[in-house]
């Protein structure tokens, strides 16, 4: 009961405390505060009816407790005596204070791993040793990181409000993508953040129900997610056409697609509503690959890059065919890529040629555990196969987003 | 968060070493800055700015026990170098990016550096 309180409402605890202390370290201590007096008393007294409320209610009379107990001059005297005269409702929640801390979390001033570190801290409540173990960093890099983005927050006075309206597409952009990043992070496992991710797009979602790539973000993550438990078997990848589809999660899917007609109807297309699309077009078998390709068209107008190109090759194979496709991928600048590699292997493989050295330069380049354990089994499946009679349809699990984790 | 006071930024101009572009070029550079710094004035925000002579006329001191060492040259030989700066005082941050923003775009290809300066 109290985990589930805690994970729906530190975020918000921590940014009205935020507004009201004037400061992000005063916030966070004051609302653990109140979650370990609410893990002492509600066993005890029973939750109180609203234990939202009650949070905030009990991290704001902390703080003042503090404050008084800890002032040594008059400055901080003077600030709890002003606290404790605030008119109640400024306890309240007011919509926009969230929005307020994910916009100050993820300031353009920070670092992008600054930023993420921050938006899980302060908005989804993880600890410091939970955020490092995620990302692989030792917990006292982590710590110092979060220590000396607060820092720049306060020193540099990084602003704690929603951007204005001029700055709010770019500013909602960097947002986006520490979202993004953060479920990127919890693709092939971690279950952790991909669920805190499509939390905090629910949170954005809610906070700013007109901006469409916000939705679009939501739908994105609802649909790669519901393939989740068909994704891997056995620590191997499963690429899309090879998926169990029960095993597929009909609400999620259901949820996500019915955001992107939502979005359709909108009419203001961003990448990652065309992503949604592709993705609302996957979950609907068998897949309409001419509306693949032309999703694919739409997307490379709006972000132009090479890995949304390869992944267009990919549809391509299926409505022009592999010929077509393997002519497409080889005009891409993209060697460094594991899955160029992978997707030329099957191409080759398609053609009847030998796909053994594009699947080893694959394998070199990929790091994941269960990306190798496909690209192996692959390997080995070539090494002993005349390949003369291989018609299977191997797409893998379009997320051209996946490349872009750099932390 | 809430502030009633302004803070201080120091806007650092990093320039590559070596000669200053020709007159052709600095004349409608030094210009622009002339009226961006008129503008800051005139908005309350400029506090102080100034332009500085090539590193090679610094001189760099150094109190070691009893003796103060004297060297010729900057403190750091890079590529780089600060060609000057200007002081704004700002709201917060967003404030004093949007006139480093200015600076940088008035000098271009220049780097600005925003930092904020400790108050009393």
């Amino acid at each position: 009961m109290i985990e589930e309180i805690f994970r729906a409402e530190y975020g918000r605890a921590v940014s009205v405390l935020t507004r009201v202390l004037g400061d992000l370290d005063l916030a966070e201590e004051a609302v653990q505060d109140a979650f370990t007096t609410a893990a002492e008393q509600w066993p005890v007294k029973g939750v109180p009816p609203a234990p939202a409320g009650w949070i905030i209610t009990t991290a704001r009379n902390r703080a003042i407790d503090k404050l008084r107990r800890e002032s040594k001059g008059h400055e901080k005297l003077a600030q709890a005596a002003l606290l404790q005269h605030e008119p109640e409702e400024e306890v309240g929640d007011v919509p926009d204070d969230r929005l307020r801390l994910i916009f100050t979390c993820c300031h353009p001033a920070l670092a992008l791993p600054a930023q993420v570190a921050l938006t899980l801290k302060l908005l989804g409540g993880l600890t410091t040793g939970e955020i490092a173990r995620a990302f692989l960093v030792p917990e006292p890099t982590m710590a110092q990181r979060i220590v000396r983005a607060k820092g720049k927050i306060r020193a540099a006075r990084i602003p704690y409000r929603v951007p204005r309206d001029a700055d709010l597409p770019e500013r909602l952009k960097a947002v986006l993508a520490v979202v993004y990043l953060i479920f990127n992070e919890g693709y092939l496992d971690k279950v952790g953040l991909e669920a805190e991710a499509i939390r905090l797009g629910r949170v954005l979602a809610q906070l700013m129900p007109d901006e469409p790539e916000v939705w679009g973000l939501l739908a994105l993550m609802l649909l790669v997610a519901s393939r989740r438990e068909a994704r891997l078997r056995d620590g191997e990848i499963v690429l899309l056409a090879d998926q169990d589809r029960s095993r597929w999660d009909a609400d999620l899917i259901a949820e996500g697609q019915d955001i992107v007609r939502r979005c359709l109807r909108w009419n203001r297309p961003g990448p990652y509503q065309i992503q949604a699309a592709i993705n609302a077009v996957h979950s609907d078998p068998p897949t309409d690959w001419h509306q693949v390709v032309a999703l694919y068209d739409q997307l490379l107008a709006v972000t132009p890059s090479p890995v949304v190109a390869l992944h267009r090759a990919v549809a391509v194979a299926e409505t022009d065919g592999p010929e077509k496709a393997l002519r497409e991928v080889d005009a891409l600048d993209l060697d460094r890529y594991h899955l160029f590699h992978a997707v030329r292997a099957e191409l080759l493989t398609r053609l009847g040629q030998d796909p053994t050295a594009a699947l080893e330069a694959a394998l070199d380049r990929a790091e994941h555990p269960a990306e190798r354990a496909l690209l192996r089994g692959r390997l080995a499946a070539a090494d002993q196969q005349d390949h003369a009679d291989e018609h299977d349809q191997h797409d893998h699990d379009p997320q051209p987003g996946r490349d872009t984790t750099g932390l | 968060m809430p502030q009633e006071t302004t803070q201080q930024y120091l806007l650092s101009i990093y320039q590559p070493d070596g000669e200053a572009p020709p007159p052709e070029v600095l004349d409608p550079i030094m210009a622009n800055l002339q009226a961006l710094n008129e503008e800051m004035q005139a908005k309350g925000a400029w506090v102080f700015a100034v332009g500085l002579h090539p590193p090679s006329t610094a001189t760099v001191l150094r109190a070691k026990d009893d003796d103060v060492l004297m060297t010729d040259g900057p403190f750091a030989e890079g590529k780089e170098h600060i060609g000057g700066f200007t002081v704004v005082q700002a709201a917060d941050l967003d404030e004093a990016l949007e006139w480093g923003r200015r600076l940088a775009t008035v000098l271009s290809p220049l780097s600005v550096e925003v930092r904020p300066i400790v108050s009393e």
